[in-house]
Formats: structure tokens, sequence, C-alpha cells
């Protein structure tokens, strides 16, 4: 009921991955005069296109990561800054209608940690350059190679601090046909890649104290200009790397009236991809938590028959609650059944 | 069962006498009421300063401050954030000119504290209007009535602070015509492990403000002002109750007697009494604090355009019911009920079974305790001049006028009773000596309402005297102070370039004026730069001054400051005053700078720009010929320059003693309203004591006298008690004045004035008095002359 909340609308308003804003802002369901949408086919431009595009609506840096602490407990740490444009222009000024949003987590097996940022573009209080590479909100950072093979990924909170070392030890991936993945049936689409590959070195710091953690990292690039369809509550995201070196991204996006749309990427060890249509990838509750009164599905069973998965996704913490203005959960996960292996999971519409 | 039945005796009383019963509850009542009423205006001022204080990015926050109130640059706040500190931007500042004069608070809402509040923005249309060029402004509804030109679209919303206009960064800067930040919030949680803020940006202060504090501070006097006059109000409401709860005990000693005699217990009786009095203070609470809102509801609209015309503190022109006050008001009912009876009935349960039932041993009694009273006026004296010597501060100024007050009216009846004793061998003829020597028996009766219009009349005199004496000169200073013939404000900075242009063509003079908000000596005030010019030797009224103020002032190498800052911080004439961290004059001079709360300094012009790169250059004052105003107005209207920017002296003039009138009229209407209690008080006391009295009156019309001549000389002795309150009234008002110029004044604002007697005032003020004990008197003295005669024959049959 503030400022903030309506910031938050316009900086998710768009936000594919975020479904209550649809709900909240179907106002801006419509495509926006002078935004560019993602177009099938569009080679990628490189550095450059690791920094922002303002002429889209909406973007992110998104970095996940299963961690293991040298206590030998499992930890998850979540860096991520969304950009949000009311225009389809930048300029150095305060009156820049780029917005950014920070979020920063850490997950232990027993608490969650969160953090947000804000900042309004032209300020120099957040933003994002593709060479020299670098993100930042506050003095949250992610900086590193233009080719983001190794980066450095600093945030800080009130009861929290991480401070991470990123190296990559594959190629980027594209999701869909060739980074352009759709996100309906309707059609809405945007601009989709990702870095699965990190091996993660660094320190965490929690109330319980200090850390050494290693671990795996999964950062999403995406960025687009048209939000999620009219009807569609919520998502449910899944990126799971599996003992065997194969890696899987998939999502789930629920309908108002009950129906899904399905999509997803299957990754080999060396980085090739295969695109998964709609109902390829299956994923169904299997267990309700309780956080805070709301309903959480933090058990799932997950299926994609076409390369034999049929796995038991569970929670680290059931209770990885972004307890931020606008909320979700996200968390890491533990893979059991045909396949093991670990992963990281959001999910958003569980107000 | 028996208690009912010793109810029902009592209460037939009430019944026999409804005019004394009014009496009790509507004095109790009036009482109650302005006591309630003041309290309710102070309650509704206070939660405004709380609420601006809570408002909008205004929280309860520690900042981050340059020295010398400088602005924060843009890059700091981004250094400061990019550090880890969790740190918010506000710039603040004045918009507009006059009464619709405005203070701008640009927020950064993206990273204003969560606990800060911010105004709602989830209307998608609000949000991108509050984002772009043409920017959106939130506004408290009352604010939003009389809004200056020039400001964006306007959205009403109660958490603003009313005065104020809260909207973005970029827009204030554009309102503004700044660039940076007056300060920086500081969040309360802020992330682990950041490098303290002193190696970071040592140039920055932090400092924990307390925002309700400065303007509590300056409108202290204001509100200790009110409750003083609710003090006296009340005050002399009671001297009222007092007088009809004591009347109705006494006239009730018959029944007392016999109701004891019956058999019922002295605990039963005063039981069933306290009883009585409780219920009456209840009724009359109730009244009283329906009476208290309607007068503050009367009151505030003009209370608020005094605070806000004098001290710049917005608060609401209308009021809301608070039971805090309501609660107090009902407290001091009772508690004002239980004074006024306590003595009465520690009386009553004292009271012998076999004593003699007479009323006039009542008002004998009196007479002994007129000595008593004059002792206790001795004392309060003695803490009068105690106080003088050794007390200092705005609460001592009063508690000496209240000590002083109150035993003057203690002293009345001694002094009244020593007056006709020696007036006796003055009077020629039995008529004439009886109609004293029964004046002076009647001084017992009456000396409470007599206490009660004294007190009202030394107020009118005291009040009026310093509010007369402030305006006259006032309006000297404004004469002298306002030597300009036109003052002009431009729109913007392009502007003004083109009206400087224009004045520099047309007009014999251009002043253009310049300043900044800065802190003095730990307080909020403004520093002004002016050019040199003969205008401001010729004209500035200085109160002190060493050799050639002007001169050093314009070579920038001294300052010169008003009263208020020369009293307050206890400065002297050649000492160096800080005007930044780095930059300290010395003081040459003092200049009386009536009607603004504030501290303020006076530099040469360039030194002020030098320092302060970003002050407004908007303002100009021109000096011309007073017969080419107009057309130097018309000449600036076609380059512009709204009309409402262009003021010429005497419409200056006037709006600053329209204000200065507004500032007084609450002052004023509760000289009045305290005057009609005291009429009030003395119609009581001459109605209740006029049934006493026919024991006395009944001889002299056995003798002759007809009820028409007694009549007469009833009216005659109000007139009397009337004109000797009034004389006596006068020195004390005077004396009254001078402590509120000399001692009050001086604490509350800043400044001392000097004391002018108003002679006609006071002859005006003996009519109404004397009025006023007429029409108390009429009443009784037609009733006088209407009675039945057998009812003066009665008073001879009658065994008492």
């Amino acid at each position: 009921m503030s400022v903030k909340a309506g910031i938050i609308g316009l900086l998710l308003a768009a936000a594919v991955a975020f479904s209550a804003l649809a709900q909240g802002f179907a106002g801006l369901g419509q495509e926006v005069d002078g935004f560019k949408n993602p177009e099938r086919g569009t080679p990628f431009d490189f550095p450059a296109d690791h920094g922002p595009h303002p002429e889209y609506r909406i973007e992110w840096w998104y970095l996940t990561t299963n961690l293991r602490g040298a206590d030998g407990q499992d930890y998850g740490a979540q860096w991520t800054l969304f950009r949000s444009a009311r225009e389809p222009r930048s300029d150095d000024t305060w009156n820049s209608p780029q917005s950014w949003m920070g979020h920063a987590a850490i997950t232990t097996e027993t608490n969650h940690f969160s953090a947000e940022r804000f900042a309004r573009g032209g300020a120099g209080q957040a933003g994002a350059v593709g060479s020299p590479f670098e993100a930042w909100i506050d003095d949250w950072k992610m900086v590193g190679a233009d080719d983001l093979s190794d980066l450095q990924v600093t945030a800080r909170g009130q009861d929290f601090s991480y401070d991470l070392r990123l190296e990559a030890q594959g190629p980027l991936i594209f999701h869909g046909d060739r980074g352009f993945s759709v996100k309906s049936v309707e059609g809405q689409a945007s601009y989709y890649y990702s870095q699965p590959f990190y091996e993660v070195s660094g320190q965490i710091q929690t109330p319980e104290g200090a850390v050494e953690v290693t671990g795996n990292a999964w950062l999403d690039r995406e960025y687009s200009s048209q939000p999620l369809g009219r009807t569609q509550s919520g998502w449910d995201w899944f990126s799971l790397s599996f003992d065997d070196g194969n890696k899987l991204m998939g999502f789930l996006l629920r309908d108002t009236d009950g129906d899904t749309f399905t999509a997803g990427t299957w990754i080999t060890p060396e980085g090739e991809t295969t695109a998964l249509e709609n109902g390829q990838f299956q994923a169904r509750a299997l267990d309700i938590t309780d956080v805070d009164g709301r309903q959480v599905p933090t058990t799932w069973q997950v299926m994609l028959p076409s390369f034999g998965i049929d796995v038991t996704v569970e929670a680290v913490n059931t209770q990885a609650w972004m307890d931020v203005i606008f909320s979700y959960w996200e968390g890491p996960v533990r893979v059991s059944g045909s396949h093991s292996g670990i992963g990281y999971l959001e999910m958003t519409g569980y107000e | 069962m028996m208690t009912r039945v010793v109810l029902q005796a009592l209460l037939s009383h009430w019944w026999r006498r409804p005019l004394q019963l009014v009496t009790l509850l509507f004095g109790l009542a009036l009482a109650t009421g302005l006591w309630t009423g003041v309290q309710a205006i102070n309650q509704e001022a206070r939660s405004s300063y709380d609420a601006a204080a809570q408002a909008l990015g205004q929280g309860d926050f520690d900042r981050l401050v340059a020295q010398g109130g400088a602005l924060i640059q843009r890059q700091t706040f981004v250094d400061l954030r990019r550090a880890g500190w969790l740190v918010s931007p506000v710039i603040e500042g004045r918009y507009g000119r006059g009464e619709d004069r405005v203070t701008v608070i640009g927020l950064d809402p993206f990273t204003l504290p969560p606990s800060a509040g911010a105004p709602d923005l989830s209307d998608d249309n609000d949000l991108a209007q509050w984002f772009s060029d043409d920017g959106l402004i939130f506004v408290h509804p009352e604010t939003q009535a009389a809004l200056p030109d020039g400001l964006p679209r306007a959205i009403p919303n109660l958490s603003v602070a009313i005065g104020e206009v809260v909207t973005d960064v970029t827009t204030a800067w554009r309102l503004l015509e700044v660039d940076g930040f007056s300060h920086l919030i500081i969040a309360p949680q802020q992330p682990i492990g950041l490098t303290p803020l002193d190696d970071l940006i040592p140039s920055l202060e932090r400092v924990r403000p307390d925002p309700a504090g400065d303007i509590a501070q300056l409108t202290r006097s204001f509100h200790l002002n009110l409750t003083a006059f609710g003090l006296l109000s009340f005050a002399v409401g009671l001297f009222i109750v007092h007088a009809a709860i004591g009347l109705a005990f006494e006239q009730r000693r018959g029944m007392f007697r016999t109701l004891r005699a019956l058999g019922v217990s002295t605990r039963r009786l005063v039981a069933v009494l306290a009883g009585e009095t409780l219920v009456l203070a209840i009724l009359a609470g109730l009244l009283g604090i329906g009476l208290g809102y309607l007068v503050a509801a009367t009151l505030l609209p003009g209370v608020a355009a005094t605070l806000r015309g004098l001290y710049g503190a917005a608060v609401p022109g209308t009021l809301s019911l608070d039971p805090a006050w309501a609660l107090s008001g009902f407290g001091i009912a009772l508690a004002g009920a239980a004074a006024a009876a306590g003595q009465s009935l520690w009386q009553v349960a004292k009271l012998p079974i076999l004593a003699p039932a007479k009323p006039r041993a009542w008002a004998m009694a009196m007479d002994r305790s007129q000595t008593r009273l004059a002792l206790a006026a001795l004392v309060l004296f003695a803490v009068t001049v105690v106080l003088l010597i050794f007390g200092s501060g705005l609460v001592a100024g009063f508690l000496l006028l209240g000590a002083f007050l109150l035993g003057a009216a203690f002293l009345l009846p001694w002094v009244l009773s020593r007056l006709l004793r020696l007036a006796a061998p003055l009077a020629r003829g039995p008529i004439t000596q009886w109609a004293l020597a029964d004046t002076r028996q009647q001084v017992p009766g009456l000396s409470l309402a007599l206490m009660a219009l004294l007190l009202a009349l030394a107020t009118n005199i005291g009040v009026g005297t310093m509010v007369s004496s402030f305006r006259l000169t006032f309006a000297g200073w404004l004469d002298q102070r306002l030597a300009s013939e036109i003052y002009v404000t431009a729109r913007d900075s392009q502007q003004s370039e083109d009206v400087r242009a224009l004045l520099e063509g047309q007009a014999d003079a251009v002043l253009p004026i310049r300043s900044t908000d800065i802190r003095l000596e730990g307080q909020p005030a403004q520093l002004f730069g002016v050019v040199d010019h003969p205008t401001y030797e010729q004209g500035w009224p200085l109160i002190t001054a060493l050799d050639t103020p002007w001169a050093q002032v314009a070579s920038g190498q001294a300052v010169l400051i008003n009263e208020q800052l020369w009293r307050r911080a206890d400065l002297t004439l050649g000492s160096e005053l800080a005007l930044t961290a780095d930059w300290a004059l010395p003081i040459v001079g003092v200049y009386s700078d009536y009607g603004n709360p504030e501290g303020q300094a006076i530099v040469a012009q360039a030194e002020l720009l030098q320092r302060f790169p970003d002050v407004s250059t908007l303002g100009y004052a021109a000096r011309t010929d007073p017969a080419q105003v107009e057309a130097l107005r018309a000449a600036l209207i076609d380059i512009g320059v709204p009309a409402g920017n262009i003021l010429n002296q005497a419409e200056v003039k006037t709006f600053s003693l329209d204000v200065f009138d507004r500032t007084f009229l609450v002052t004023a209407a509760l000289n009045v309203l305290t005057l009609g209690v005291a009429a009030f008080a003395m119609l009581a006391s001459l109605t209740t004591l006029a049934g006493l009295r026919l024991p006395q009156l009944a001889p002299l019309w056995a003798m002759g006298l007809t009820r028409r001549h007694l009549a007469l000389v009833e009216l005659a002795r109000a007139v009397l008690f009337a004109a000797i309150t009034w004389a006596l009234a006068v020195p004390l008002g005077l004396i009254l004045a001078w402590v509120l110029l000399a001692v009050v004044n001086v604490e509350a604002f800043g400044w001392r004035l000097p004391m002018f007697p108003f002679p006609f005032d006071w002859a005006r003020l003996a009519i109404w008095a004397i009025v006023a004990a007429l029409l108390a008197a009429a009443l009784p003295a037609y009733r006088l002359a209407r009675i039945a005669p057998a009812q003066l024959i009665k008073v001879f049959a009658d065994e008492r």
C-alpha cells in the first residue's frame, strides 16, 4: 500500500516469472507501444546482450546456487537483479524510466534469510553493463568475465552475507528455439539463455556463523516485453542437476481454470539442448506444507518420459519463503527416484 | 428507603430554587467548557505536530546532514548506497509565497524505509505521473484548497501533513530549483558488516532529529498562553460554583437540622449530599464537554490560522473528538465540584443538631475569612517577588502572573471593606449612611463574584494593553522595514533574468532577495544576503549596533542578526557567529524582526551566493516612484510574471497586519468569554443574596422607603462595586501587561516591546463592567421593586 507496491507492480508487472502481477496488472497485459517484442531467430550479440535491454519491458539476471558447507550442511543461495521499464528508453537522469529490484537469500536446512533492494535507473545506484560485465544494486554485485565464465557474486542483508566465486565448466545454453522461449499457448515469449555449469566456492555468513562452501550454480538471463497470459495465476520453475551430469530446466504455468502450460530444456553434460514441447515436462504436487499460513507444494513428482525421468523433488527447507514485498517461495531441492541430484525450485502464486 | 426520603427532602430545595440550580450547573459547565475547549485546541495542535513528524519521509529516523545546512550531492547518496548503507534521500524546501506557501518534500520511493510510509501509487496512472517530467504531488485535503500556482496535479491524502507537498525528488528539484538533498534518512535496520559512516563520509553528520521538537518548541509559548487562559476561566468558574454550592448548603441548614433531629445519621446525610454533588458535577461535566467542543470548534480555525501565520506550523481547522480531552474535562468538573463542596460538607459533618438556622451566619463567616484571604494574598505576593527575582523561563513567567493575580483577587474583599469604612464619614443623610454601611455588609457575600470580575477586568486590560502596544510597534516597524515599493517573485530562473533586466531598466534600484535555510546556534534559521544600497541604512530598524554596520556587512566582513536570535542565544555585539562550519563573522548589529519565529542573519549577498550557489534567485525588491508602481506592475505581467507574484508595499503591509490581527483573535475571544463568566458570577451572587437580604430590607420598607427606592439603591450598589473593582483592576492590568511584554513575550517570541497606555480602552472597559453589573443586578432589583408587601411583612412575623 505504498509507492513500493506500485514500483514492484511495475517491475514485475510484465515479469513472466511472477504471475501475481499479471493478476494485479491485467491492464498491462496488452502490448505497450514502443517496447520491442522477442522475435524467433534473432541472433544474440555478446557480450552486449549480457548487459541490459532498455527497449524491452522486463529483464533479469537470476542466479541460484546449491552449496555444501565445510560443516556438512546443505545450503542454497540466490542472487537476482530485476530490471523493469516504464518506457522503452534509458538515460542517465534520475527521471530515467528504468527501475531496478534486487533479491538475495540464503537457505539453510533450518532457516531462510532474505533481503531486497530497490533503485531508480539513471542514478547509478543500480544497473548492468555487458562489457566489462557487471550487474549491481547498491553493494550487491555480480562482476566478472565478459563471457560470464568467471564471476564474483556478493550480497548482504541484515542477518546474512555471501561472497561466491563462480567458474563455468561448460557453455551457455539457449532455451526454446535458439533462445526464443514460448511462455503460453497464446504465444507470449521471451529471450532466455542460461549458464548452468558453474562450480562455486566461497563463504556464506548467517547468524550461526561463517561457513566455507562449495557447490554448483545456475544463471538465468531472460528479457521480454510480454507478460503472462491474462489467466495465468502462478508458476513452478525447476532447475535440476542430475548426478550423471545431465540437467533439466522445466516450468509449469498454472491457469486460473486449472489448465497448465509446460515447457523446458534437457541439457546434456556437453551443453547440447533439447527443447521440450508443452506437456512433455510433467510436474505434480505430492505434499503440501504450511508456510506461515500459505499452502505451498514442497514435494513434487517430476516426469519426463521421453528421457526416462521420474523423480521426487523435495525441498531442503520447506520454509524457504522469500519474505519480500512481492513474496514467493524459492529454495534448494534434493532429487531422488529414477535419477538423483540437486536443484532449485521457485514457486509463485501461492499467496 | 430512608436514603430516598432524605434525598427527596434535599432535592426539594433545588425544586423551589431552579435559578440557583441553573447557576450551579451553568457555572460549573462554563468553567469546564472553557477549560475543555482550550485543552481540545492544544491537543489538536499537538497531535498535528506529531502527525507532521510522522508523515511521509519525516518519520522517526536518524539523518545524515551536511554541515552548515548545505545540500548533499546526488553522488554522495549513490556512493553510500554502493557502500551498502541503506539511506534514502530527501529534499525539502519552501515553495510559493505568503499564505499559500507550502513545504515541498521530495522523496525517493525506491529507497524510502518501509516504515517511513509513502503515498499510495498503486494506480498505474498515478505511478506513471509520479515519475514523469510533470510529476505528481500528494497533499492534505486542507492544503489542496489553497495551493500556490505552478504545482503538478495534486492527490489528496490525509497522511500528508498540512502545509506540506510530498512528491518525487526530481519533481522537488524542479519546483525548488535546486539539485541535491537536504538530508539522507538512515534506515533503522542496516546490513551486517558495513564500513562506519565516519570513515566513509566524514563531512556528513549523523543527527537524531526531533522534527516535532522545533515546532513544538516554537509554539510552546502559544499553547501555554492558551492553557493559562483556560485555567483562568476555570478559576473564575470555580468561584461561581463555590458560591452557589456554599449558598445551597447554608440555605438548607434548617433542613439539615430537622433531618438530623428526625434521626438521619450524619454519615447518611453527608453521603447523600456528596452523592448529590457528584450527580450535579456529572451533569455539569457533560454540559461542559459539549460547551468545550463548541468553544474549540469555533476558535480552532483562528488558532490554526495563527499557528500557520506566526510559526508556519500546520494545524487542521477542523476539530476531531478526542476522548482524552473529554475525559480531562470530566475530571476537572468533578475535581472542581469536590473542591467547592468539600468545605461545606465538612461543616455539615460537624453541624451541632441544635445549632440555629441562620443564613446570615454564612455571610458573616466570610468576614472572618477576609483576614485569612488577605494573609494568603501576602503569601502569594511574596511568591510573586521570589519568582520575579529568581524565576526564569516561560513557565515561571506564567506562574508569576498566576500568583500575582490570585493574590490581588484574594486581597480584594479586605481592600473593599477598608475603602468603604474610610468612606463612611463622608456619607450625608441617613439613607446614604445606611446604604454605605449595608454595602460594606454585602462585601462578604459578593466577594467571590467581585474577585472573578477583578480577574477578568485585569486580564482584559493587561492582555489588551499588550496586544495594542504590540500592534502599534509592529505597524511602525512595518513602515520602516518595508521600504521598497514593489516585491516580485519570478516563476523560474529564466524569468528571473527577464525580471532583473526589466527592473534595472525601469526602477530606481533593484534589490535582489536571496536567502537560504540554515541552522544558527543549533536552531533553524534563515540567512539573507543583501546588496549594498542606502535603502537598508535609511530604513532598516536596528535595535543596537556598532559603528557603520551596513558598510561592514557590505564589505562581507560582518553579520547582522535579528532580535530573536540575539536574545535566545544570548549573543553580544562584536562576538563571532558561526554561519557554517568554516564561516564565522562578527555580529555588528541587531534588528527587530516581529512576526518571525525563527532566527535570522544578514550578510553580503556576494558572500552568500559564493557559499550557497544553489540558493533560489527568484525574489526581487525594487525602489521606484510610488506613482510608477502600477506601470511597473503592468510591465512585469507583460513579460509573464504571474500577477499573484507581484506585491506592492501596501499589500504586504495589509497582509502582515492581517496575520497579526488574526494571531490575537483567539486572545480577544477568550477575553470576552472570561468577562462573560465574571458577569455571570455577579448575577448568580446577587440573585442568591437577594432572597437572604429581605430581613435587612423589610425594616427600611417599614420605615417608609418605597420598594422602588430600595431597588434603585441595589442597582447603585452594583454599579459602585463594579466601578471600584474596575478602578483596582486598572493598575493590576498594567502590571500584568508589563509582565507580558517584558517577561513572557521575550521568552515566548524572543522580542521585547515598548508598552503604550490606552486609556480609551480602559474607559470602554469601565462602561462594560458597569453594564455587566447593572445587568446582573437588574433581575434581583426588578424583583425587589415588585415584591409583594406581604412578603416583607412576613419577615417580622417569621420566627427567624
